[in-house]
């Protein structure tokens, strides 16, 4: 077997095991309230720590994205759907680009 | 049988802008693949198996360095830690009779992304919508993969660096309705925030990798806000 190839196999048997054991492990519905409560968090901790502020680097230019990220924030506040959100952040950062280069 | 097949359809509409975003950013690791030596059929077959971004981005400057296995294991374990959390959550808003072949193919599925639209839906998450999600998402990931590696830069940049916010503007647009009217969860969102903020800048704490800073961040301000705010009845709306 190729190296590389066993490199990538290990990668991914560890990232699946990661992903696989509370899913399969965990069957029952916790009932203590503390870890119900943590669990309820877990989302919105990891996805804010994830978008902020990497979402600055993401884009050509931070300011385009400082643009795209205030949109976005608006447009869910407002209740748009995720796809529109998505599209329309990507369409701010579009022409705010076209004014800066 | 029905119910099964709208939720499929629903999980692909909600996959579409995370098929986009994913065609982006791995378009990008398609071309750092190729610069790190691998072969069209190897970056493919990453993509097609981690479907993982940080994890991937990390495995392939470990793989031009030729490190050890153990590094290589080791550095994924930390990096992708995070989808421990996620996969706990997740056990959690299934029907607990959800069969066990269910649970493997999901388990597969679990990225920041996907999980992101799986937590927000109302009720029990069914293992259809999950994979409608993935039908898109993992196509998305491993053809912007072989477009990156096959052909290089051709792509305009424009194009690339809006596409790139796609994934961010979903993930808002997750965590932001619920929280609208909910002082508790704005409090959580924006504490989250500054202090991911406060880790990137501080010289201290900068050298700490992005997946070690999640598990650390999750921890700490979920465990208090837990403790502070416990929730009575699961309120996923």
């Amino acid at each position: 077997m190729n190296n590389a190839i066993f490199y990538i196999l290990v990668m991914a048997f560890v990232t699946y095991l990661i992903r696989v054991l509370p899913l399969t492990l965990v069957r029952k519905e916790i009932k203590n309230v503390y870890i119900r409560s943590f669990l309820h968090y877990v989302p919105y901790v990891t996805l804010a720590v994830m978008v902020f502020p990497a979402i600055l680097e993401a884009t050509a230019s931070p300011w385009s994205a400082l643009v795209g990220f205030i949109i976005a924030i608006l447009f869910a506040y407002r209740g748009a759907s995720l796809v529109s959100v998505a599209l329309i952040s990507c369409f701010s950062v579009f022409i705010v680009e076209l004014f800066l280069y | 049988m029905k119910t099964n097949i709208r939720e499929w359809k629903s999980g692909i509409k909600n996959g579409i802008p995370i098929a986009m975003g994913y065609f982006a950013v791995s378009f990008t690791f398609g071309i750092l693949a190729k610069q790190a030596g691998l072969n069209p059929f190897e970056a493919v077959f990453m993509s097609m198996t981690n479907l993982t971004s940080a994890g991937q981005f990390a495995g392939l400057t470990l793989i031009a360095s030729a490190a050890a296995i153990v590094e290589v294991a080791l550095t994924q374990l930390i990096i992708n830690s995070r989808y421990f959390l996620m996969s706990f959550a997740l056990s959690q808003r299934i029907d607990p009779n959800t069969s066990i072949f269910h649970r493997l193919i999901m388990a597969f599925g679990i990225t920041d992304e996907v999980f992101g639209v799986s937590v927000s839906v109302s009720g029990k998450l069914s293992p259809y919508y999950a994979y409608g999600v993935m039908s898109v998402a993992v196509p998305g990931w491993t053809l912007g993969t072989l477009f990156g590696i096959i052909s290089g830069n051709i792509l305009p940049p424009r194009l690339t660096s809006a596409l790139s916010i796609a994934l961010f503007g979903m993930l808002l647009a997750v965590i932001i309705p619920p929280a609208k009217g909910n002082k508790i969860l704005t409090g959580v969102i924006v504490s989250s925030m500054v202090l991911s903020l406060v880790f990137a800048e501080l010289p201290l704490l900068q050298s700490i990798s992005s997946g070690v800073k999640i598990i650390i961040l999750t921890i700490l301000i979920a465990g208090i806000a837990a403790v502070v705010f416990p929730v009575k009845e699961d309120t996923y709306e």
